[in-house]
């Protein structure tokens, strides 16, 4: 979609975390485990749609391929629980550490293409990785791994309650919507902004744009490991699934659903895909015969997301 | 698509079936891909509803087959229904997306299979159809050395092979086609000269997918006919045609066969080829996992090398 507004600012994110905090509250008041797992999941996906939009929305690389870091981070959780490595100061570090690496290889073996041929390549080193996950018969192979424990932090606290898990994910996810903000607002964002509209004249102005995409590939990247790693924990389990291609569609609709660019769209559109899809499928199993006609509106009409819609309504 | 065949040793009796085999995946993906790399070719449009068409065309055929008995019938009513869906696909959603950008196309032709691949899920249901071939061409050609090879592979191979030359003769041998070619080199030029590039374009989507569904006809007896059959195969044949370079039919021929011969021999082969560098455990954990990634290395490797593909009718990528 077109329509990018990436000025500073952070229009409707206080609001919207506001919003958040509410439903976990009411949730645990009246609502019931249910809803804060839905709400923990909505939240996790929001933490990888957000991490896609600083290589989407901001530096205007389209990566089909986003899944495989949300596998990198699942997968090395669950390999770990495996080994009997349960305590989270060790696997969460591991988790980080592998997806940037990942990362930082995808990246710097992609970024060398430009448009569709770069769309192509990181869905093609996501369809690797799901091979290899499904591959990996010593660790379920295309069956899954289950996790037996969550990732412990000793007497800190306890993923295991549900409360905790919901906020352990809201704090992460306004860390990392704060951080990414200041990214994005640095010379930092200005230059991957400025690269997005036109290349060649960042470069003459003497910016090293390839390396300062290869930083934001890798940054997003870490961070939807991370997401990988809340994800392995709330479902307590990983499968090659979470790498697939679907997934990555999933991912990039959930940008282009909130407003691209503007980060805390991504959050919007990451609940209201995992809630749209809740809903739906109490109706009937085949839900996507509704989402994916309303994907293909929203891209033909919507121009600007639900952020563009809400700021409009607001101007009004 | 698996091959049948696993060998256990490079014994060459094996290698002649397993190269067979390659061939004919080969074959297989450069119906669908051909299509994909014209479109894409003259209007820039990615289209990720190729699997789709590739899909209903499987389905077309198995029905067909299923309740009339002629597999001539279904041979006929695949690649139509196909091609129908293909313009039907155009008015809805395509033309809409000739001028946006590539997330844009990609987005809402993922919608497109998301829609697809669920309606067939409700119409069929979610288990394989049975797609039984008839029993005049259920036997098998014995080979020297005490194999044999499967008469259906190798129609598919025959039919990929007549299909392939027809193609490269009317793009090579016709005005139509030589306009088409003009246009996947350079479409605005081609319009500049007073070719109406929209009609062309839907020559090239009607015809490409009627190859698409024309394939799925073929791969159904080899393939479980089931949703989301096509997904695979788009990925493949998107490998195939970055491989190849994007908007020329050569290339794609040339990614085809590539992407089959380096999948086929991957998964026969590298297990073995590894055992001879690590212990068997290893090797078992190992070859499966980098036979699944050859074909995905191959398309990194030519992308890093020719970012443009091996064989582009353009410069670099834009």
């Amino acid at each position: 979609m077109s329509a990018v507004r990436t000025r500073g600012g952070h229009g409707l994110a206080p609001l919207l975390f506001v919003l958040i905090a509410l439903a976990i509250l009411s949730a645990e008041l009246w609502a019931g485990p249910y809803y804060l797992k839905l709400l923990s999941r909505a939240m996790i996906l929001a933490l990888a749609a957000l991490a896609l939009d600083l290589v989407v929305g901001v530096a205007g690389l389209v990566s089909l391929g986003h899944a495989a870091f949300l596998g990198v981070g699942a997968y090395t959780v669950g390999i770990l629980a495996e080994h009997g490595i349960t305590s989270g100061w060790i696997q969460w570090p591991i988790a980080l550490f592998a997806s940037a690496a990942f990362a930082l290889v995808i990246g710097a073996l992609s970024l060398r293409t430009r448009g569709v041929h770069f769309i192509m390549i990181t869905l093609a080193f996501a369809q690797m990785l799901y091979y290899a996950a499904n591959s990996l018969s010593r660790y379920g192979g295309d069956d899954g791994l289950t996790i037996w424990n969550r990732s412990e932090f000793a007497t800190f606290f306890s993923l295991a309650d549900r409360s905790t898990f919901a906020w352990t994910c809201f704090v992460i996810l306004l860390l990392s919507y704060l951080l990414l903000a200041r990214v994005v607002a640095s010379r930092f964002g200005r230059v991957l902004r400025g690269a997005k509209d036109n290349e060649r004249r960042m470069e003459a102005l003497g910016y090293p744009v390839a390396r300062f995409r290869l930083v934001a590939f890798t940054l997003s990247g870490t961070l939807a490991g991370l997401a990988g790693v809340l994800l392995a924990n709330l479902t307590e389990f990983v499968a090659p699934a979470y790498m697939s291609w679907h997934r990555s569609g999933e991912l990039l609709a959930m940008v282009v659903l909130g407003g691209l660019g503007s980060l805390y769209g991504a959050i919007i559109g990451a609940f209201f895909f995992v809630l749209v899809e809740e809903a739906l499928a109490r109706i009937t199993t085949h839900w996507a015969l509704v989402f994916g006609p309303f994907l293909i509106l929203l891209v033909l009409l919507g121009r600007g997301g639900l952020v563009g819609l809400l700021e409009n309504l607001g101007r009004r | 698509m698996k091959s049948e065949y696993r060998a256990t040793a490079l014994d060459p009796a094996l290698l002649v079936v397993q190269l067979l085999n390659g061939v004919q995946l080969g074959l297989l993906l450069f119906l669908v891909a051909s299509g994909l790399t014209l479109v894409f070719g003259i209007l820039d449009v990615i289209n990720l509803a190729h699997g789709v068409v590739f899909m209903v065309g499987a389905y077309v055929a198995a029905s067909t087959f299923l309740h009339s008995g002629s597999l001539l019938l279904a041979a006929a009513a695949a690649p139509i229904a196909a091609a129908l869906l293909g313009l039907v696909l155009d008015r809805l959603v395509l033309r809409f997306l000739y001028e946006r950008s590539h997330l844009d196309q990609v987005l809402a032709t993922f919608g497109v299979v998301l829609f697809v691949d669920e309606a067939v899920r409700t119409l069929f249901g979610p288990a394989a159809l049975p797609f039984p071939l008839p029993a005049s061409l259920e036997w098998s050609l014995p080979l020297p050395g005490g194999t044999s090879y499967p008469a259906w592979r190798l129609v598919i191979i025959a039919g990929g092979l007549v299909l392939a030359a027809g193609l490269f003769g009317i793009l090579h041998r016709t005005r139509a086609g030589m306009l088409v070619r003009a246009a996947a080199n350079d479409a605005r030029m081609l319009e500049m000269l007073g070719v109406d590039v929209r009609r062309l374009f839907l020559l090239v989507l009607g015809a490409g997918s009627a190859l698409a569904g024309f394939a799925g006809a073929l791969a159904g007896p080899i393939m479980a006919v089931q949703p989301g059959m096509g997904d695979n195969v788009l990925i493949l044949a998107f490998v195939v045609i970055v491989t190849g370079g994007m908007g020329s039919v050569q290339g794609a021929l040339l990614g085809a066969l590539l992407v089959g011969l380096v999948d086929t021999l991957g998964r026969a082969f590298l297990t073995d080829l590894v055992r001879t560098l690590l212990p068997p455990a290893a090797a078992n954990e190992v070859g499966p996992a980098l036979a699944s990634m050859a074909i995905y290395l191959l398309m990194a490797i030519v992308l890093l090398i020719r970012p443009q593909g091996l064989l582009s009718v353009r410069r670099a990528a834009r």
